[in-house]
């Protein structure tokens, strides 16, 4: 729990998010329109998008399906009846004059969500509920001096909005629980989780209190569409209000706009000035009922969530919960390590993964998808290891070609000449030549300097590049020199 | 050629079937009729050359025996239903200039049955209304209205919404029309004009298509001059479509054959909460002459009590404005239709609302918002909805001891254009029997018992229980032969 320290004392931050994310789906929410991203303004636009005179609305069951297998990857109630509302506002990207949403009674109920802190700890987060609703389209206002445009693209793609209880206490916490809901989302693909294209969307909740007072009154952040501009954007409000109690004022509940240029949010609209939506069910649409025996089918295709699969490598691999956590994020880098460690000591795959693996890609600005050194690639290398082909230090040595040219281990050993040298009478005559070119140093070891053991080590090692086994050079080195 | 406009579609059928005249001779008798009757302006818009191409088409289908259960007729569609290349207007300047990409549902499964479009014709503006006086393109004038064109003082309302298809249908100018029915919408002008009009079971006809009113209460139904023809149209439209969400998957019964005559034991309910305070001496007459015909053949009447009807009016003028307030919000000068621009996007809002809409609908959509507000919502728009659930039940319960209930379907005859247009209340009052059907979502028919005092058609209503057209048909079979209604409006074609 990490405190605001103002002048007046200590502030806690209370946080609630609201996270609106895209369903993967190929057609919209009520019509069959395509959903792909970037096409031409327009192009995907069906008479129902556009609210034609005499349209109606058909619910897409594949969105249902995925509404489903969220709320069960967030462990929900799934609410077997619920109902589809119109929140009736104005707005030229929004054809119809209201979005079709879900008010009182929605798809998926309570739920929850752990959080994986970066200290190992972890936090569970209340989800209130997770609803489906219809994207409106979009407005540019920069095309014509006088003039909007409206691209209806958007317009119907279907939407989850998941909603968080006010758990949340830090600008790093809110991190932690976009992070996780996005891994979530992705293990079950009902989301691709891309902020950047705009198919996961925030908005922040935020108040603050004296630690242990009653919740103060919030700003609504609307639309904050990265992980970094949320923690940005919830710092910044924070220690707005911090500054505005401090200074005898009072928090006014309003709907704030992060701006990214400047970094600041600013009041878009004062409670007073909020939308009188007049919700109302829409009757074009029947409520939604559910077979409980399809959802229970969808259970039982619910791929392991990241929860789960760290418990399993803590117990079954043995793997440190921070290792676990960094290797369960995302699928992709789970599998990827499960390729590596099948047959192979899951600790040494671990750390070949979460160390050198990541370590080039984060350097190289890399997705794990985009490895140039596949799971199989470097799972030879670590058996090159372990059957004394090469040693663990020319292995980094391979490990730094093969991520360069995506090569197999063995046959950059091969082609290099790294193959370890095993061959006794060969070491031996290197580690001789070493002591008789430094008879001083071997005088001064037997003397008790136990130190400059290494140093023998190194100058073996230099004058094999680096080849020779290490074990053999220790023993025989060990015995010629107390020889 | 005059006397193929008078016939019945079955008529016209079996004479297409026999050869007596080809669809191209029915629809151009038609086309002349529908230029005969442009006083009532009961066509927004006139498509004859798509008419002369549709029936050239149901001739070569005829000749090679591949024609369809409405092949040849020549029909009017109201213009609330897309139809695509032709411009479509919901009767608002908002809708100026559209022209549907797309056919609604119902209309295409008439044209795949080979029915014949004579044009779109008029209505209340976005079905909103009882008496075809708030169209942008001008009142409909009941052809029931004495006299001539020429000599008119008093003109007729037609009744509303669908006052342009009762009209068209009544002065012979087409052999049917769609309507649609919110509140009473093809029961009431039915009644003014002498007609039969059938609003089937909410989810029978999809709505996809179907410039929305009030999305949980728009039903659409024909309107035609016998009950077999609204059995033979009723067919065609009909029809589970997946585009509908409450469309339902259920089979759709030949309703001609429901046509047996045979009403032996059947019960009839009586509502006593339909003798409604000021009621005409003359409807109540009407009424009690419909219950001796059916008990003459053979049915039982049965005392019944609907004992929320009170609160159906209220409860309608709430769901209604509510649902209109949200489906007219597309009509933002964005996208298609009218647009009147402004310095800003409010102001284009403001602009292009302020002019496209006339005042009804201006003035639903401001009911509608209010009821929805914050504050309101639960005092208006909930209470409405447990009403809803109650008048339900009522029928539910009456249904419990009768099969079909019988009622007038306006509390009066066809009053005069001007007359009820400064209180919207007592023009709200037309649909007092009307409102609860659509609420309960049963299926209800108009059809002719008689004539006033004043020499206009009066209607009896017929209410069904869920999916029970058959039954109306039925029984609406034996009123129409006991009642021989065979007087015909003042001006045809």
């Amino acid at each position: 729990m990490s405190y605001i320290q103002g002048e007046t004392g200590e502030w806690e931050i209370v946080i609630g998010l609201e996270v609106h994310a895209q369903i993967t789906s190929n057609a919209k929410l009520f019509s069959g329109a395509a959903t792909a991203f970037g096409a031409e303004p327009n192009s995907q636009v069906s008479f129902v998008d556009a609210a034609f005179p005499g349209m109606l609305p058909v619910i897409n069951e594949y969105c249902v399906e995925q509404a489903v297998r969220t709320g069960l990857g967030l462990k929900a109630k799934i609410n077997l009846h619920s109902v589809f509302d119109r929140k009736n506002y104005f707005y030229a990207d929004l054809p119809s004059g209201y979005q079709i949403s879900q008010y009182q009674q929605p798809i998926v109920g309570e739920g929850k969500l752990v959080l994986d802190m970066p200290d190992g700890t972890s936090r569970t987060v209340g989800i209130t509920r997770l609803h489906l609703e219809q994207d409106a389209g979009k407005s540019l206002h920069d095309q014509h001096p006088a003039k909007s445009y409206i691209d209806l693209n958007r317009a119907g793609v279907a939407l989850m909005e998941i909603v968080s209880e006010p758990d949340l206490r830090s600008a790093e916490e809110a991190g932690a629980y976009l992070r996780k809901l996005r891994s979530i989302l992705r293990y079950i693909g009902s989301c691709d989780g891309n902020m950047e294209e705009g198919s996961m969307r925030c908005d922040c909740n935020v108040s603050i209190r004296r630690p242990g007072a009653p919740f103060g009154t919030r700003c609504e952040i609307k639309n904050v569409n990265s992980i970094r501009f949320v923690i940005a954007a919830i710092e910044y409000e924070a220690r707005r209000q911090v500054e505005v109690l401090e200074e005898g004022g009072t928090i006014v509940q309003e709907t704030r706009l992060w701006d990214t240029t400047k970094l600041v949010t600013r009041s878009m609209r004062s409670k007073e000035e909020a939308h009188d939506y007049r919700y109302f069910p829409d009757p074009d649409l029947l409520p939604l009922e559910l077979d409980p025996d399809w959802v229970e089918d969808i259970k039982k295709t619910l791929p392991e969530l990241p929860d789960e699969k760290k418990a399993r490598f803590i117990e079954d691999y043995k793997l440190s919960a921070y290792d676990a956590g960094v290797l369960v994020n995302e699928k992709a880098r789970a599998d990827y390590f499960e390729t590596v460690a099948k047959g192979r000591d899951p600790k040494i795959a671990a750390n070949w993964v979460t160390g050198d693996l990541f370590g080039y890609l984060n350097k190289a600005g890399k997705e794990i998808e985009d490895s140039p050194v596949s799971a199989e690639n470097l799972g030879g290398l670590i058996d090159l290891i372990a059957d004394n082909t090469i040693s663990g230090r020319i292995a980094k040595e391979v490990f730094d070609t093969m991520f360069e040219t995506g090569e197999k281990p063995a046959d950059i050993v091969e082609k290099k000449g790294l193959r370890q040298v095993t061959d006794t009478g060969a070491i031996e005559g290197a580690i001789d030549a070493v002591l008789a070119a430094n008879t001083a140093k071997v005088e001064e070891f037997r003397s008790g300097k136990d130190k400059l053991f290494g140093f023998f080590v190194g100058q073996v090692m230099k004058a094999t590049q680096g080849k020779a086994n290490p074990a053999l050079v220790n023993e025989i080195l060990t015995k010629k020199l107390k020889g | 050629m005059t006397e193929l406009t008078h016939l019945t579609m079955a008529d016209a059928l079996k004479g297409l079937a026999d050869k007596s005249f080809t669809a191209v001779e029915l629809t151009a008798a038609h086309i002349a009729a529908v230029e005969k009757i442009r006083p009532l302006n009961a066509f927004i818009t006139e498509t004859p050359e798509q008419a002369l191409d549709m029936a050239k088409a149901s001739d070569a289908r005829r000749a090679k025996g591949e024609a369809g259960p409405m092949d040849g007729l020549p029909i009017a569609v109201k213009d609330l239903f897309c139809t695509k290349g032709v411009a479509t207007t919901a009767a608002s300047h908002i809708l100026d200039g559209f022209v549907p990409p797309y056919e609604s549902t119902v209309t295409a499964n008439l044209w795949r049955d080979g029915a014949v479009m004579l044009g779109k014709v008029n209505l209340d503006e976005f079905a909103m209304g009882s008496s075809n006086t708030t169209s942008y393109h001008g009142d409909v004038v009941n052809p029931w209205t004495p006299g001539t064109p020429e000599t008119w003082t008093r003109k007729l309302v037609p009744g509303g919404s669908s006052g342009g298809s009762a009209a068209a249908v009544a002065a012979r100018a087409a052999l049917g029309a769609t309507g649609t029915d919110t509140g009473g919408s093809i029961r009431q002008p039915a009644a003014f004009c002498g007609i039969t009009g059938i609003k089937p079971t909410y989810g029978r006809c999809s709505r996809w298509g179907i410039i929305a009113y009030a999305s949980s209460l728009d039903q659409a139904g024909p309107m035609a001059r016998t009950v077999r023809d609204c059995a033979i149209m009723l067919r065609s439209m009909a029809g589970f479509d997946p585009k509908d969400s409450t469309s339902v998957d259920i089979p759709v019964p030949d309703f001609e054959k429901a046509l047996t005559g045979d009403i032996r034991g059947l019960r009839v309910g009586i509502p006593k909460e339909y003798r409604v305070p000021g009621m005409s001496a003359e409807i109540e007459a009407m009424w009690e002459k419909g219950i001796e015909w059916l008990k003459a053949a053979g049915a039982v009447p049965v005392d019944i009590s609907l004992p929320h009807t009170k609160y159906a009016l209220p409860t309608y003028y709430i769901v209604a404005p509510a649902e209109c307030s949200s489906n007219l919000a597309r009509y933002d000068g964005v996208r298609f239709g009218l647009r009147v621009d402004g310095g800003s996007l409010n102001e284009l809002y403001e602009n292009t609302r302020g002019a496209g809409f006339g005042k009804e609908v201006r003035r639903r959509i401001l009911i509608g918002t209010y009821v929805l507000s914050a504050g309101y919502y639960d005092a208006y728009y909930v209470k409405a909805q447990k009403v809803r659930t109650r008048i339900k039940g009522d029928f539910d319960a009456a249904f419990q001891s009768c099969d079909v209930i019988l009622t007038p379907t306006a509390p009066s005859g066809a009053f005069a254009i001007g007359e009820n247009s400064d209180d919207p209340v007592q023009m709200y009052l037309n649909d007092v029997f009307t409102v609860t059907v659509n609420l309960a979502g049963l299926p209800g028919m108009s059809l002719p018992a008689g004539l006033g005092a004043d020499g206009l058609p009066l209607g009896l209503q017929l209410i069904g229980k869920p999916f029970d057209e058959e039954t109306l048909f039925r029984v609406g079979g034996v009123i129409e032969d006991a009642a021989q209604f065979t007087a015909k409006p003042g001006f045809t074609a």
